[in-house]
């Protein structure tokens, strides 16, 4: 019973929340080159999952939470803390900063289940159906292409887009954050391979290139 | 490995794909009225074309949207990438020759069920024609 007190209470159970990749934290930083390639496990991040028609009602109200919705794969629209990734022609994926879930004071779920109102569509917490893990360096790149058969030179893949794939065999949502920089989200259950697949994958670069 | 192009996210991995069987596949209209080697016949019973072959797909890692494909099951050639609920593109000749009643399906793309059947029966009467047809079709 004692233990239990613990968990009354929202914040009760923030405090003992553990990210899927937690138990990697030091193998990912042991395992990260500096100054080619730092994989690390991002934040907790408010997600939420929205199925709407973009071009009904609803979905106008939605975008307007949301500042906008995708229209075609691979687009990302939002604001600077809101991030709406196309995941279908009908279906997205809403990323925000923790601190914006309901539970914690936020209004990002709320809101967004007001604006679907009756229409047609879903809105669902999804925050701890995907964790994030941040690859980013000069090999961010090369690492991805051992796994990931699409193209992801810079000239098809630009910065501030997000495509639906596979990497290592792992079905994720690969976000490109920058120029060198991405953000890959597997499903909870998957963390733990994709990051030991990851290391793997970066494991050369520690190594001194071989002419 | 086929490259296939999904409607929504282009040109993508086999892998990331799920097969959907044949396309055109009716469900019947009086399923009560069916004898059970008619119901066998349409759970189970499949086309085995050599040649072009319609089927559905889905982009289960991508979108996860199906779509229709059609593809020649010799050389693997995707011939045609086409929406769920649209008739089959090279079996637009033969249907006005069946008469009126799939001249109507081809018109109103809007029902699933209507169209599939006329697809269906259309398909299995030119089945034999199919066959031969597409040496001559790819050619």
């Amino acid at each position: 019973m004692a233990k239990t007190a613990a968990l009354t209470g929202v914040n009760g159970l923030r405090d003992i929340r553990r990210s899927p990749a937690s138990h990697l934290a030091e193998a990912l930083d042991a395992g990260s080159v500096r100054g080619q390639v730092v994989l690390n496990e991002g934040p907790f991040q408010t997600m939420a999952g929205v199925r709407v028609d973009p071009r009904s009602e609803g979905g106008s109200r939605i975008a307007a939470v949301t500042g906008g919705l995708p229209v075609r794969c691979g687009e990302v629209t939002g604001t600077d803390s809101i991030s709406v990734l196309w995941l279908g022609p009908s279906e997205f994926l809403v990323v925000a900063p923790e601190a914006a879930h309901d539970s914690l004071g936020g209004t990002l779920i709320g809101s967004l289940v007001e604006a679907l109102g009756d229409a047609p569509g879903q809105v669902v917490d999804l925050s701890a159906n995907r964790t994030t893990f941040e690859l980013s360096g000069p090999q961010a790149r090369a690492v991805l292409e051992k796994g990931c058969a699409l193209d992801l030179h810079p000239r098809s893949f630009t910065p501030g887009t997000a495509l639906n794939t596979e990497v290592g065999n792992i079905p994720v949502v690969l976000e490109k954050t920058g120029e060198e920089s991405f953000r890959l989200f597997p499903r909870a259950s998957f963390a733990d391979f994709l990051g030991r697949w990851l290391l793997d994958a970066m494991r050369e670069y520690g190594s001194p290139e071989v002419p | 490995m086929l490259l296939i192009s999904c409607p929504n996210c282009g040109s993508r991995d086999e892998t990331e794909f799920h097969y959907g069987g044949q396309a055109h596949v009716a469900y019947p209209e009086n399923p009560n009225e069916l004898n059970d080697r008619e119901w066998a016949e349409f759970l189970f019973y499949r086309d085995n074309t050599k040649g072009a072959f319609a089927e559905r797909w889905l982009h289960s890692t991508g979108c996860r949207q199906w779509f229709n494909m059609l593809r020649d099951t010799v050389t693997y050639d995707i011939q045609a990438v086409y929406p769920m609920g649209a008739a089959r593109p090279d079996k637009s000749a033969p249907a006005p020759e069946s008469g009126t009643a799939s001249t109507a399906p081809d018109s109103t793309t809007t029902g699933t069920a209507a169209p599939s059947i006329a697809a269906t029966s259309t398909a299995t009467s030119t089945a034999p024609a199919s066959a031969t047809a597409p040496e001559g079709a790819t050619k």
